[in-house]
């Protein structure tokens, strides 16, 4: 606790009790539900109405307000649960343990949600559902390795260890991710021909930027509140023997 | 005893045990001529086909191979309580981990080598390739085990973790692969390796110095 002055040292300790967590997961849920339906609206009626079309894609450029950000999110979570899964190994702190299991999940169908989206975008535009284009393959296999994490979690029946495994897993899975993503590229670059197209980026216009943006900070708040909830429910699982469970189940009877 | 000398008793230990279970040995090299023959019996004898899928399909096959002899990596020390000893042991478990990877590859990895040349011979492999092809074999299969070791030591306290290894696994290999195959896709056609050569180099290195840190703590945690 050198690093830190002891207040801080003092918060993190207390918000890492379950209890405590549980009680202000409850408080905050509601406003990040307000906040979330208030920023999915603006990004949607943006994204959907207020933006122009697009002059080579007509209408169908529009799934970028579902792909794009669920793309983001794909990655981002999975690096997150590598920081929890740090922070569980490092200072074996039980929270941090919940949030990456919580976590993987709602990732694992975010990166689904980016390759179904890209695939349904793909018809229309490539002519195919799928191509083995670089980026697509690495989410494809980013997919992989949630799904990995997944099911080593279920195998292993102790609830501790099993969050070890996950956390080490996760870490491994952060180093391989930039070595995977950069070798496909470049194997991609490698045995392509010229046949599939390869979308040059267009500088995107702010009309459309703005609402891609407000639906990239609306999936982190759903990120949020998902992982919130599950994260109650895990806790619940794990703590049923004690006593603060016993009472809150008590007091909501 | 020194460090050193525990490291070498580590191998000698493993390459001992390998040796006086010799069928053993040889059943990855058989899975690896098994799962090459069967790709011409289902895709067709056509000569220009196999070619050009030779290096592919020699490398998903070493992959498979490998990964199937990955489960013995830890098994049976894990069964018996050596591996308990080992982690009592007043030297580092990392190295000593590092040990049995490396008698592992001896064992499994290497003999690979010996086929390869007879599958790239029947799939018709330009023979220009087939120095490229060994040095892959060298340079990589040493990758498959370290990479693999990380995958059993997280599932060897696992009643059924054949399956699970292979999930966890196969995406890791995913930069292996790549760079394995096009190196000997290129060597067929005259074009020059080095670059594929050269990342192969490195991730070994990588991995050799990584590998042993997650795979010590995995174990540490499938045996508690």
């Amino acid at each position: 606790m050198s690093v830190f002055p002891d207040a801080v040292g003092l918060f993190f300790h207390r918000s890492a009790s379950p209890p405590h967590f549980y009680a202000l997961a409850d408080r905050f849920i509601p406003w990040l539900t307000v906040i979330f339906v208030v920023l999915i609206l603006a990004g949607l009626y943006g994204g959907l109405y207020l933006a122009p079309s697009d002059y080579q894609q007509g209408d169908s450029y529009r799934i970028i307000y579902i792909h794009v950000p669920a793309a983001w999110m794909s990655l981002f979570i999975y690096v997150l649960m590598a920081i929890m899964g740090g922070i569980a190994l490092v200072w074996r702190i039980k929270l941090a343990e919940v949030m990456l299991i919580s976590s993987a999940p709602i990732g694992a169908g975010f990166t689904f949600i980016a390759l179904v989206t890209g695939s349904l975008w793909g018809k229309p535009m490539w002519g195919t559902w799928w191509v083995w284009d670089a980026r697509l393959t690495s989410e494809l296999i980013l997919l992989f390795l949630y799904l990995g994490i997944i099911s080593l979690h279920g195998a292993i029946e102790d609830q501790r260890n099993a969050a070890r495994a996950v956390s080490i897993l996760a870490l491994v899975g952060v180093v391989n991710i930039p070595i995977i993503h950069y070798s496909v590229e470049w194997w991609n670059t490698l045995h392509q021909g010229p046949t599939v197209t390869k979308m040059d980026k267009p500088s995107i216009h702010i009309t459309m930027l703005v609402p891609l943006l407000i639906m990239a900070i609306a999936f982190k708040f759903y990120y949020l509140i998902a992982v919130l909830q599950s994260a109650k429910l895990e806790l619940l699982k794990r703590e049923s023997g004690s006593q603060w469970v016993k009472t809150l189940l008590e007091n909501q009877a | 005893m020194s460090l050193k000398s525990a490291f070498f008793a580590i191998i000698r230990r493993d390459l001992l045990l390998a040796f006086r279970r010799r069928a053993e040995m040889a059943n990855p090299l058989f899975f690896f001529v098994l799962v090459v023959t069967l790709f011409p019996l289902a895709v067709g004898a056509q000569a220009h086909l196999l070619q050009s899928m030779a290096p592919g399909v020699i490398w998903v096959s070493a992959l498979l191979a490998a990964l199937l002899s990955l489960d013995g990596l830890f098994r049976s020390d894990f069964e018996d309580g050596s591996l308990e000893q080992m982690l009592l042991s007043p030297h580092a478990l990392s190295l000593l981990v590092l040990g049995k990877i490396i008698a592992h590859w001896l064992v499994t990895g290497l003999p690979l080598l010996l086929v390869a040349p007879l599958l790239a011979m029947f799939l018709g492999l330009p023979e220009q390739a087939m120095g490229t092809l060994l040095l892959t074999l060298i340079l990589a299969t040493p990758l498959l085990s370290l990479i693999g070791a990380i995958g059993v030591a997280l599932t060897v306290g696992l009643r059924r973790g054949g399956m699970i290894l292979s999930l966890l696994v196969l995406p890791l290999y995913v930069p292996v692969l790549i760079f394995a195959s096009s190196a000997v896709d290129r060597a067929a056609s005259g074009l020059p390796v080095n670059a594929q050569l050269n990342m192969l180099t490195a991730l070994l290195f990588l991995a050799l110095v990584l590998v042993p840190l997650p795979t010590t703590a995995a174990l540490k945690m499938s045996i508690n």
